[in-house]
């Protein structure tokens, strides 16, 4: 019995049936971790300690039939920027080397309250700010499929967690393709739902108009099942949207007879690598031949998506990481004079270098004289985007696309140059200031044996037209497999 | 039209950032930004005269709710996480004579 092949809906169908248990399950999580987080570094916080006597008490609650979830009892790991009660949960960052939180985020509590078993929390790119896990104040996460490389980012750890089979599926957050892009280098599905969809209540907030938690699971019916639990309407979050079409399994069907998807010209042009295109044309062609209709089409101003999110996204972080100021919580310096000192000194040792340069741009593009010129400008072209957007949505139920440009880099290639490491969001980063939801699905491997993602975009509050084609696409496509499997080959 | 960033600005922006960086960290910030700067200057390309600014995707409306205490008191748990703590208040230093 291999508890850790199976998908989290799977194995709670077992432990439903008698078939295997929560402390089995759990001690077969942390024998994996045990054997393999010295490889790869998935994790910042392991809770070895009260990880049992949890499984146990969700045990008790399965068999008195209190607890009867589609998730209960399934080990999930949580990305390090929800707060967790009485966990440690550190952003990645020095700043909040020794937070402990007073309360649990929203997505947290909604899986707790389905009897899902958290095992810790997992690396990620300093409060999120990256595209390779490397700008964590606590090491480099590994790329399980090849330990030279970066598993992606910002959601790194959870991403590699999943493809390490460490646990059976993991939250992410994503900003600006932080949950598809390292899915998409790790061979796991993740997606970012439309924003509004789950509550951010709790979660550390870096861009909080476009950041968005979801599910990073082993398959799109774990991916459903997941974002079901996940979605609620949540009044402590003023962007929490109600909605009453949240039966996301209900989508899993194997039929996209009929349905438009439209591949934007601009995402297959220069900088795309050409076996990640022929990877996704690839899928498209199997979408086709089981009945859709598919087409490309230009959807214009994807260029301007980069400057334009940078702009905002650094605007909004100078905003949300004033909070750190080393009185509350959080790192404060040893040595200083008066406030003002002691403010600038904490931040500046406790912050690192990338979330130093998006502070001091975010500042800048706010302060008084350039706040026309950059950020409203910015503002203006999301607005473009957006209509862009809409038009395209008038003519497809979905977009297809790459999820990078590129497989996943070697570590130590990305930070040297932050701007071609910005390069890399071109194709997921439109989605978060559309607010649209979006999807990475494992569609091949190139020569080197790395993983290649597929993204389906839909329109706001379209993800079951996502999910449905998702699916379909992964029958058609068969397993695919593991790098624990591809190891146990050699 | 490339971006120069004067020792003023990095200056003003760490004021405004509540940063202190070190001298190396300053002339990279300035290299930093200015490069970021030209990047950003191609949303100049784009005529925006007649686009009203989006700050968020589609409509919403403002929340309210009655200003009702809902959780209970936890100023314990949540000064042990201050770096400064007395007689059950955050610790600051000194801010006047």
């Amino acid at each position: 019995m291999d508890i850790l092949k199976w998908t989290a809906t799977e194995l709670a169908a077992k432990i439903k049936n008698k078939e295997v248990t929560v402390m089995e399950a759990a001690q077969a999580v942390l024998d994996s971790i045990e054997k393999k987080e010295r490889h790869y570094n998935c994790y910042i916080t392991v809770d070895n300690e009260g990880i049992m006597k949890r499984a146990e008490d969700i045990q008790r609650r399965i068999d008195s039939g209190e607890l009867t979830g589609r998730l209960a009892g399934v080990p999930v790991a949580i990305k390090d920027n929800m707060c967790t009660q009485g966990m440690l949960t550190t952003c990645a960052s020095r700043m909040l080397g020794n937070f402990i939180p007073v309360f649990s985020s929203e997505a947290v509590l909604n899986l707790e309250k389905e009897g899902a078993l958290i095992i810790g929390k997992t690396n990620m790119d300093e409060f999120a700010m990256g595209s390779t896990t490397e700008t964590s104040a606590y090491g480099e996460t590994k790329n399980p499929w090849d330990e030279s490389r970066v598993p992606g980012g910002s959601s790194g750890g959870s991403a590699a967690a999943v493809a390490a089979q460490e646990c059976f599926f993991a939250l992410g957050s994503d900003t600006g393709g932080s949950i598809r892009q390292p899915a998409s280098y790790c061979g796991v599905v993740g997606m970012k739902p439309t924003y509004g969809t789950v509550s951010r209540y709790g979660l550390i907030a870096y861009g909080s108009s476009l950041d968005q938690i979801g599910p990073i699971s082993k398959d799109v019916t774990d991916c459903a099942a997941i974002l079901e639990v996940l979605a609620s309407h949540d009044k402590k979050d003023s962007t929490s949207i109600f909605r009453n079409d949240t039966d996301f399994t209900s989508a899993l069907i194997e039929d996209v007879q009929g349905m438009r998807i439209g591949i934007p010209k601009d995402y297959l042009g220069e900088g795309l690598d050409a076996e990640v295109k022929e990877a996704v044309l690839r899928a498209a062609q199997v979408l086709k031949e089981k009945g859709a209709v598919v087409e490309e089409f230009d959807l214009s101003l994807v260029e301007y998506a980069i400057p334009a999110y940078y702009t905002i996204a650094a605007a909004e972080a100078s905003s949300n990481l004033e909070r750190f100021d080393g009185i509350k919580y959080g790192y404060r310096t040893r040595d200083y004079e008066g406030l003002h000192n002691m403010y600038k000194k904490s931040r500046s040792e406790g912050f690192g270098a990338e979330v130093k340069r998006r502070i001091m741009l975010g500042s800048f593009v706010l302060s008084s004289g350039y706040y026309d010129a950059y950020y409203l400008k910015a503002l203006k072209v999301k607005a473009l985007i957006k209509k862009a957007f809409d038009e395209a949505f008038s003519r497809y139920d979905l977009i297809l696309g790459p999820v990078a440009p590129t497989t996943a880099p070697r570590l130590g290639e990305s930070l040297a140059d932050p701007i071609k490491m910005y390069l890399g969001d071109i194709y997921t980063i439109s989605v978060n200031l559309a607010g649209l939801p979006a999807m990475s699905v494992p569609c091949g491997k190139d020569s080197q044996g790395l993983p290649i993602g597929l993204q389906l975009i839909g329109n706001c509050f379209q993800e079951k037209k996502i999910i449905q084609a998702a699916y379909t696409y992964e029958k058609a496509r068969g397993v695919f497999g593991t790098p624990t499997a591809e190891k146990e080959k050699v | 039209m490339a971006n120069v960033i004067s020792d003023e600005t990095i200056e003003y922006v760490g004021i405004l950032a509540k940063l202190e960086l070190s001298g190396e960290e300053k002339e990279q910030a300035k290299k930093d930004m200015g490069r970021m700067l030209d990047y950003i200057d191609k949303l100049g390309e784009l005529d925006t005269a007649d686009v009203e600014p989006m700050s968020h995707a589609f409509s919403v409306q403002n929340v309210f709710r009655e200003d009702i205490v809902t959780n209970g008191d936890i100023r314990d748990e949540i000064l042990s996480n201050a770096p400064g703590e007395k007689n059950g208040m955050f610790t600051v230093p000194r801010t006047f004579d």
